[in-house]
């Protein structure tokens, strides 16, 4: 099951914390799909990831919004 | 995680102007949401953050030659003998505060919730509630009230540890 956020029209820190409080409900190994709008994001969920040991499965841009793809850690 | 794992970080947070309250609330919700362990340290004017009204934040133009509005495609700096003229500070702010809800900015109301809701330690100082008889009553409730050792017993076990 797939998890999907909408942070568009958002800024700093907001997508990171709505993700956030999305993944604390969601079971390991669950997807998290986020769209954004906020350019930072791109670099700010590679090191979220990093640091929660989730894995960013994909980072894509079209038109101006973001789209990622994050797997729970287990 | 566990305990021993987890990561902390602690913040002075001695600023009471609109803008200066973003950094530490950005900072504070951020590093939360990164399973860091957050204490806040609210002194002087900083304190005026903790208050349960926060209407009453403001920015100063004065002395602040980097603060570049952005207005009609231009840039606008205020000279600072604009900032004495009564109701320059307050025009300031509202432009701010239009700003920020236009660009989507979270509001720092909602940043304190955010900060909060993650378990974010806050500590006002007592000898800035003493210091300029504020009333604890005005501030907002589940909140610490200590000195600078409630702080540095915080600072000595974390791993940052912030002065803005």
């Amino acid at each position: 099951m797939t998890v999907e956020l909408d942070a568009k029209g958002l800024t700093c820190p907001m997508p990171i914390l709505k993700a956030k409080k999305a993944i604390k409900g969601m079971g390991g190994g669950e997807m998290l799909k986020i769209e954004s709008t906020d350019a930072g994001s791109v670099a700010d969920f590679e090191s979220f990831c990093r640091n929660g040991g989730h894995e960013l499965m994909e980072s894509n841009e079209d038109g101006g919004v973001y789209t990622f793809l994050i797997k729970k850690s287990a | 995680m566990s305990e021993q794992n987890t990561k902390s970080m602690s913040i002075i947070v001695t600023k009471g102007t609109l803008d200066w309250a973003y950094p530490p609330f950005i900072l504070a919700t951020t590093a939360a949401a990164m399973d860091v362990k957050v204490t806040m340290f609210f002194t002087f004017y900083g304190l005026q953050l903790l208050k349960k009204e926060l209407d009453h934040l403001q920015i100063s133009t004065l002395g602040n030659p980097a603060m570049e509005m952005p207005m009609m495609g231009m840039h606008m700096t205020m000279p600072n003998i604009m900032s004495t003229i009564p109701g320059v500070d307050a025009a300031c702010t509202s432009m701010m505060k239009n700003l920020i809800k236009k660009k989507g900015v979270a509001s720092i109301p909602e940043l304190r919730e955010a900060a909060i809701d993650s378990d974010v330690r806050m500590i006002g100082c007592q000898m800035t509630l003493d210091l300029f008889e504020m009333d604890s009553k005005d501030l907002i409730e589940g909140i610490d009230v200590g000195g600078a050792a409630t702080y540095m017993e915080s600072a000595l076990k974390s791993d940052i540890n912030l002065y803005i």
